[in-house]
């Protein structure tokens, strides 16, 4: 089933992180494995060429019960540090977001996919994001024990999109979890509620490309694929019109970049969507119930129709 | 086939005339003992009672109603339901329902006989199976509005999302804007009326009833084709359209299309017993 849920402040900032979590919250009963929030600060008010990076040296269940895990955690760890200061980084604040995730912020005016090939490429890491605004957060459980696994209640920013997922046809482990990182573009995320049936067909189109899946997760295609079109040039709506044709299956979808959200359904329109749009803030989940957890008010919603894609601006 | 009754056919419980083998059962609206159960509850229309449903999970609310009716209330006002899901469901009784708020999946689902307002939007699935009474939603409703319908009327005065009326086996269904994809998919008997437009795939693989559309149409699926309007299906809508104050797009009965389904598919009720057998 799953739970997805979206919003984005309408030229300001607010609490997202507070607000994302009240919304995953009352969607735990669509998804209670695992919950992944992709949390955007504003790009405003970060320098030139300064990136947040998050990622981990080990899955939870590795991290608790894996053979001298301790020590593999820290070679690991360092092996990025110093594999980052080779590529050129100048680093910043390092904090440790759990024993097993980090949150990195660096310097950096170079080639941003070689420098995430490289640290990627130590085994066990796994890059979560890479942005100037984008912060992606996901782990095992429901939505208040991640977020206060991870500080997230306090967090400020323009817009959020998050996920509560019930692991169907991959494991439960942070690595399947939602959302998706669009690799290797900074700031472009995705969460996805359905089923994709040309994945494997799809996936080897866009691996013949050079780009690389880090799951089996049919949602992380749509990340690529979305990746993929705006690498040609091609700006958000449009590419998630196209995909719209291309993806074969039934879903609906939220894709976020540094300063939009986009949401697109298929053509059966056969996963849920519920939207509400004020003079403040647009607010959309699987169900009203999560809307209405930060809108306890009456509001007027409604769901978009087959094969629609909208696009807001923060 | 089965002798049309005046008062029956004056309220518009039935204008299809249905080919083939098919049996309708059509029942005298004077005859109430045909529309109570056994255990259903004495009430009293001018008793009245209030649910807050603020602190209440859809268990709860429900088993409140029950309790409320059981006291004798005819007329419940359930306040703040915060679109929780499954709220006034399975309730076979007769009661005057007013819920002020929004509902999420599944509300009013299985009912046979209350008359119920909301105020509000509903989520997905509202009032499926519904059997008998009336539901009267003021905005939006999600999809699968009215699935499996088998009596009553259920409105809803804005637009719904897809697959509205999926397996409908009778009844009515209003939409006053517009409506999804796949509308009608797989509609067996009953009407729906749709004011303004309607999504691809309209009365897709439907066996019997009619939809009338009063905008515009993306497209009909597999076996839905136009039929003309009669006259008594005009003063049908005419009265209809007064009594729940909704408009057609197009600015009047007579402009309304119609389908129904064209029977070039295998049609179940056409079949031998041996060859349903077979099919299933």
């Amino acid at each position: 089933m799953c739970g997805i849920a979206g919003l984005i402040h309408r030229g300001k900032s607010g609490n997202v992180g507070g607000e994302m979590t009240a919304m995953l919250q009352a969607l735990k009963h669509r998804g209670p494995d695992s919950t992944g929030y992709a949390l955007y600060g504003s790009e405003d008010a970060t320098p030139v060429n300064q990136y947040v990076m998050r990622f981990k040296v080990a899955e939870q269940a590795e991290a608790q019960h894996g053979f001298d895990i301790q020590g593999k955690m820290q070679e690991r760890k360092t092996a990025v540090d110093s594999r980052l200061l080779e590529m050129g980084a100048k680093m910043g604040p390092m904090e440790d977001a759990t024993e097993y995730a980090y949150r990195y912020h660096f310097d950096f005016d170079g080639d941003l996919k070689r420098l995430v090939d490289y640290v990627e490429d130590v085994d066990g890491v796994e890059i979560l994001s890479v942005g100037k605004a984008l912060e992606l957060i996901k782990d095992l459980g429901d939505a208040t024990v991640v977020s206060n696994q991870y500080g997230l209640q306090s967090f400020n920013g323009t817009h959020a999109i998050g996920h509560t997922r019930m692991a169907t046809e991959s494991d439960v482990d942070i690595r399947s979890a939602h959302p998706y990182w669009a690799y290797p573009f900074s700031d472009v995320s995705v969460v996805h509620n359905g089923q994709l049936t040309n994945y494997w067909t799809f996936r080897r189109e866009l691996e013949r490309k050079g780009h690389r899946f880090m799951s089996n997760c049919d949602s992380e295609l749509i990340a690529v694929y979305i990746a993929d079109r705006m690498n040609d040039g091609v700006d958000l709506e449009t590419a998630m019109k196209d995909s719209v044709d291309k993806l074969d299956g039934v879903f609906t979808y939220l894709v976020a970049t540094s300063d939009q959200l986009g949401m697109a359904k298929d053509v059966m329109a056969a996963k849920p969507m519920v939207l509400y749009e004020s003079d403040d803030l647009i607010a959309m989940a699987s169900e009203e119930v999560a809307i209405r957890a930060i809108f306890p008010h009456e509001i007027d919603t409604y769901d978009p129709y087959e094969g629609e894609v909208k696009v807001w601006q923060n | 086939m089965a002798e049309l009754k005046t008062a029956g056919h004056e309220m518009g419980m039935h204008t299809e005339q249905l080919s083939g083998r098919t049996q309708q059962r059509f029942f005298s609206p004077s005859a109430e003992e045909n529309f109570v159960y056994h255990d259903s509850f004495e009430v009293d229309f001018n008793k009245s009672g209030e649910v807050d449903a603020a602190d209440l999970d859809p268990t709860a609310v429900n088993i409140r109603i029950r309790e409320l009716m059981a006291e004798g209330c005819g007329r419940i006002t359930i306040k703040n339901p915060g679109a929780q899901h499954s709220i006034a469901v399975g309730i076979l009784n007769r009661l005057r329902l007013d819920i002020q708020g929004s509902l999420g999946y599944f509300g009013c689902g299985l009912i046979d006989g209350p008359n119920i307002t909301i105020s509000g939007r509903v989520g997905w699935a509202c009032a499926e199976n519904m059997m008998a009474g009336t539901v009267v939603i003021e905005k939006n409703a999600g999809s699968q509005f009215g699935a499996a319908i088998r009596g009553g009327d259920l409105v809803c005065k804005g637009d719904v999302g897809a697959r509205t009326g999926i397996d409908q086996k009778g009844g009515t269904i209003f939409v006053g804007g517009r409506t999804g994809a796949f509308s009608g998919f797989m509609m067996q008997r009953g009407r729906m009326v749709v004011c303004g437009d309607a999504g691809m795939n309209l009365g897709d693989s439907m066996y019997d009833g009619t939809i009338f559309v009063g905008g515009d149409i993306v497209g009909l699926g597999v076996d839905a084709v136009p039929g003309e309007m009669t006259d008594l299906e005009a003063d049908w809508l005419k009265k209809k359209f007064k009594k729940y104050g909704l408009t057609p797009k197009c600015g009047s009965v007579e402009k309304m299309q119609k389908i129904v389904a064209g029977k070039q598919l295998w049609n179940y009720d056409n079949l031998e017993p041996s060859e349903k057998k077979l099919v299933l």
